[in-house]
């Protein structure tokens, strides 16, 4: 899926459907972001930096913006570049965030667990299209993670 | 041995500002999504650990619920928590 490139970036081996599916995930998060950032499914990718009130406000009034505005870049750099052959090494460090990012909010709002894999999901299940989204974004993840470190 | 007369010690002028130079730390939390090779790069990229350092320092989290990745001022503290939420990873701090 990943194999390492030249100076530290990454040649992308994904099919036509894998990178439609992950424009589409890209794009959905894309929209809860720039339309609902108070939604829920949002809560893993902000989370508190102090357990006291005051202190909380203060480091949302300081970084919340640019918390949210750069994990917008992170969705467009991978929107921009999800057709590409390969990704620079910065290229390649975005989307993993990005991928990241897409794994909270999936995992959120099918409340995964620590022990949520250890039971196998009934093929009937109405969350299982979503747990195999996760499962494949966590693959990805993996994959990714093994090409820059090789 | 001779005791010599008890010496008038002066009381320090300045007090000490304690409160201000206890160090603050920086917590990452276990959280089932985020994945253990993620959270070792993460550490490695963000604070040049080792491998190995980061390694057991992922392997805490994992393991015990949470690990101090990081401290310092209070200022120091906060940069690092911001970095570490911009890369997702359930980060908080408090001082030491």
């Amino acid at each position: 899926m990943f194999e390492r490139g030249q100076e530290g970036g990454v040649e992308l081996r994904l099919s036509r459907d894998e990178r439609s599916l992950l424009a589409g995930l890209v794009a959905e998060l894309r929209a809860v972001l720039d339309g609902a950032p108070g939604d829920p499914s949002l809560r893993r990718l902000f989370p508190p930096a102090y357990d006291e009130a005051a202190d909380e406000r203060a480091y949302r009034d300081l970084m919340g913006n640019e918390l949210l505005d750069g994990r917008r870049a992170a969705l467009t750099l991978v929107a921009e570049t999800v057709e590409h052959e390969r990704l620079s090494a910065e290229e390649a460090d975005t989307w993993l965030r990005a991928l990241n990012d897409l794994r909270l909010v999936l995992g959120t709002r099918l409340d995964v667990k620590e022990d949520t894999f250890a039971e196998e999901l009934q093929r009937d299940d109405p969350r299982a299209p979503a747990f195999a989204v996760y499962g494949y974004l966590s693959w990805m993840q993996e994959e990714l993670i093994a090409a820059l470190s090789t | 041995m001779s005791t010599s007369a008890p010496v008038e010690v002066e009381a320090p002028r300045e007090v000490h500002d304690f409160e201000h130079d206890r160090p603050w730390i920086v917590i990452v939390w276990n959280d089932p999504v985020n994945l253990m090779s993620y959270v070792t790069l993460v550490l490695q990229k963000l604070f040049g650990y080792s491998k190995a350092k980061a390694t057991q320092l992922m392997l805490q989290v994992h393991n015990e619920g949470k690990a101090v990745v990081s401290s310092g001022s209070r200022e120091k503290a906060e940069h690092d928590v911001a970095r570490l939420h911009a890369h997702g990873l359930w980060a908080t701090m408090r001082q030491d």
